[in-house]
């Protein structure tokens, strides 16, 4: 048994009302930056729909993830480590950037520059790749709430497997949201395709991540990923993707899209795992078993001997005790009901998905029913077949029973909770119809509906007790660091080339910029400068804003614009 | 022999060359950041799937010709029994297809380069430069084959360029062997050794990063967190404990 820790995660469907917070805090955080415009480590989408980029779960086209070969061995589905390397210098399956969306922004210039004219002006969208005005026709989201379904639906790679009469109905009667992030799988086929071995799995917590100083820019991890959750930078020419928000979890807080969740829905935790089963398990024959054979590598904290052999693979107590109340443990193993993305990937995703009931529910109370009686839910999740069938593509690699049991859990839990909360005695029934006991229910309620922040993420500490050596503590030299003195900006070979710049650097290089600037924050004489401690928002006192240019025309046009230069009425008040 | 030929044939390959090695370790240390090709495949694919591995395994090709022709003397063909009218044609057949093929892959890739939006505005001057460098490369050398086919070729350049290139590195050049070779095979020479000179600082450095190290190594790759926090490395004195030693 070689004992290793991962972090995971676990997102409970039923609560995510598609708001794209984590999306944007995500971007916010980690992809505003040129070169990866269109890039969303976190992105939600609507199913059925086509995902981002398009169509990607159709892995006959995009041939990501892994395959066991015939003669049994697992293999990535791109082939042989020869054949791509002979594949090197054009990759045959590679997404475009069509397939992802041509970033955009808008000519928002022409709102304040346009001359007077009849109509209203308008920011026309210019495409970021070639600066040329271009036609917006898809984007990250761009079948957000089944937008153009039918004709968009239809293509979506995971309706396609379920049987036609239920394709035509599915969007009037189910619909649900997936956000996304890198899965940091525990077989990840991303890193196994990176030639220069530039992606790597980090011992301590398995978060999966990319040494932008070793990646060389071959792309075949983009191809190697059955999720695509790895981008190409096209400035930088570098593969960049989800962090996990290493530098957050480190100190024990949560990821950017965790902690922004709106709807609560995301557990983070550690997982032990026995690293010597993986490749066992990522080799079972049958799809429909990977789900198992998954669980079946994931060890027990409370095991005395699951214990004894982590302390010996150099696993501190604290992160054995976190296993130990690990809400994603719990969750997978102890309700068992958390689902993988994909299993017959094969690469042991570790961001589980609790399947939504809420829409069963809800055509179960359209029809006049009670939605939380339990016989009318578990007759409900028989006869609905629709929604079963789909999440089975996405979660179980097509096992119907599987998903069924996880949906019955979860109406169960809402039968014997009404109970409880409508001050009825409890109904054991209820419990041992699922297999589990009303304890277990009122636990896994608990964990579902009620948990804190400090029960959703139950994250250990980072062990890195080094006081002096982290970053910008304030003793030595502050260009006394790896090849300095380098004085910021950029190197000669292009983009952010040459070693990275210290924040202590770009701190003393914008001080410097500020107080040597002609600009408004930089008043040319101190005389200018305003105390806005003492100013009582009357008028606006001299140097509060720049004074206006001599030239009004270069602003406001030929036409004059309309506003008088000499007249202090109009002076004062700006926008 | 004059001043310069002294000039072009002893202190340009020289310097030429130690920038070439200097350069690759300066920009290595400097930069392993920048240290890509850059690729553009996300913008535009259907040329490249043509052009790019046309030009690639061409060049290949054309390189194990230069290992052979500049790299193997006369007397070791001879000796094998390798009569020089069979070298001659193994040469430019062999030469003028992988040239061929080096040029048409060229060919398209700079007409996808300059006419596709999104590669053209990717494109940096130090791109262009590089480019113009390496075709005039190319286009000399490939003339020098075709002349040769042809019969035109002057001097043999097996007597001449190649004993000058391997004097080089024996550190006796023979500067008079390339005064007597043709003007083609001195024109290649000298932008080739232009190209060495501006190798380093352009893209052309991916072709060291060439990686065969992925046949050997494990699928999946386990690092530890870095031991280094920050961007400073740890003061001395501070290490952690068994930190040093690993």
């Amino acid at each position: 048994m070689r004992v290793m820790a991962q972090m995971g995660m676990v997102m409970n469907l039923d609560k995510c009302i598609g708001c794209h917070t984590c999306s944007v805090t995500c971007k916010q955080a980690w992809t505003n930056r040129s070169g990866v415009e269109y890039v969303w480590f976190n992105n939600v989408e609507t199913r059925p729909g086509q995902g981002y980029p398009r169509t990607y779960e159709d892995q006959e086209k995009w041939r990501g993830g892994w395959q066991v070969g015939r003669n049994g061995r697992l293999q990535l589905r791109t082939g042989s480590r020869l054949k791509r390397l002979l594949q090197i210098f054009s990759s045959p399956v590679q997404p475009s950037i069509n397939d992802y969306y041509e970033p955009w922004t808008y000519d928002y210039e022409t709102l304040t520059n346009a001359p007077v004219q009849e109509h209203t002006p308008v920011a026309r969208p210019r495409s970021l790749l070639t600066n040329k005005p271009m036609n917006i026709e898809w984007s990250a989201n761009w079948d957000d709430n089944l937008g153009g379904a039918p004709e968009l639906t239809q293509d979506d790679p995971v309706l396609k497997k379920i049987s036609a009469e239920i394709k035509d109905k599915f969007e009037q009667t189910y619909m649900f949201y997936l956000p996304r992030i890198c899965e940091h799988c525990i077989n990840p086929s991303c890193a196994a395709s990176c030639p220069s071995g530039a992606i790597y799995k980090r011992e301590e917590d398995g978060i999966v991540l990319v040494d932008q100083d070793r990646c060389r820019g071959w792309r075949q991890c983009v191809t190697g990923c059955p999720y695509k959750k790895i981008y190409f930078n096209h400035r930088t020419g570098k593969a960049e993707k989800c962090t996990f928000c290493f530098p957050r979890v480190e100190v024990g807080i949560p990821t950017v899209c965790s902690e922004t969740c709106v709807g609560r829905l995301r557990y983070i935790g550690i997982v032990l795992y026995d690293a010597d089963k993986v490749l066992e398990a990522a080799s079972t024959p049958d799809d429909r078993d990977l789900y198992a054979a998954q669980r079946s590598i994931l060890l027990d904290p409370h095991d005395p001997e699951v214990i004894r052999a982590a302390e010996q693979a150099g696993i501190s107590r604290d992160w054995i005790e976190s296993a130990q109340r690990s809400p994603i443990y719990a969750l997978i193993n102890r309700f068992e009901v958390a689902l993988p993305l994909h299993p017959e990937y094969r690469t042991m995703p570790m961001v589980w998905y609790i399947p939504p009931l809420s829409p069963v529910v809800d055509a179960l109370t359209d029809t006049g029913h009670d939605g939380e009686d339990v016989g009318n839910i578990f007759g409900a999740i028989e006869s609905l077949r629709i929604p079963v069938e789909y999440l089975a593509e996405l979660f179980t690699a097509g096992d119907t029973n599987l998903v069924t049991g996880v949906l019955k859990k979860l109406g169960a839990m809402r039968s014997y909770m009404r109970d409880l909360n409508l001050g009825r005695p409890a109904d054991e029934s209820i419990a041992t119809a699922i297999g589990m006991t009303g304890r277990d229910i009122e636990d896994m309620h608990r964990l579902l509906g009620v948990a804190k922040y400090d029960e959703r993420y139950v994250i250990p500490l980072a062990h890195a007790e080094q006081g002096p050596g982290q970053e910008e503590f304030d003793s030595g030299c502050s260009l006394d660091y790896d090849e300095g003195p380098g004085m910021g900006g950029w190197g000669p070979f292009g983009e952010t080339s040459g070693g990275s710049t210290p924040i202590a650097v770009e701190n003393f290089h914008m001080l410097a910029a500020r107080q040597t600037a002609d600009t408004m924050a930089a008043p040319g004489s101190k005389d200018q400068r305003v105390n806005l401690l003492n100013w009582d928002g009357k008028g606006a006192p001299e140097g509060l804003f720049p004074s206006r240019p001599e030239d009004s025309e270069a602003l406001h046009g030929p036409d004059g614009g309309g506003v008088g230069d000499d007249s202090p009425a109009v002076r004062d008040p700006r926008p | 022999m004059n001043a310069l030929d002294i000039l072009l044939w002893v202190v340009v390959p020289y310097v030429s060359l130690a920038i070439f090695v200097v350069g690759h370790y300066w920009r290595y240390k400097y930069d392993k950041f920048g240290w890509t090709t850059r690729s553009s495949q996300l913008y535009e694919s259907r040329l490249l799937r043509w052009g790019s591995p046309l030009f690639h395994f061409g060049i290949l090709f054309v390189l194990l010709g230069h290992v052979a022709g500049l790299g193997i003397p006369k007397s070791w063909t001879n000796a094998v029994g390798l009569s020089e009218e069979g070298y001659h044609a193994m040469a430019v057949v062999t030469g003028a297809i992988a040239g061929f093929c080096t040029l048409v892959g060229l060919a398209i890739l700079i007409y996808r380069r300059r006419t596709v939006g999104p590669v053209f505005s990717a494109t940096t001057r130090n791109d262009k430069f590089m480019y113009v460098v390496l075709t005039a490369t190319i286009l000399f050398g490939l003339s020098n084959t075709v002349l040769g086919a042809l019969g035109q070729e002057g001097v043999d350049y097996r007597d001449t360029v190649s004993p000058w290139f391997r004097s080089i590195f024996y550190l006796q050049p023979r500067p008079e062997l390339m005064a007597e070779a043709g003007v083609g095979f001195r024109l290649h020479a000298l932008s080739a050794l232009l190209l060495f000179a501006i190798w380093p600082f352009t893209r052309l450095v991916h072709v060291f990063s060439a990686p065969l190290g992925y046949l050997t190594r494990p699928y999946i790759v386990y690092r530890s967190r870095d031991a280094q926090l920050g961007t400073r490395p740890v003061p001395r004195g501070w290490e952690r404990v068994g930190g040093g030693r690993r």
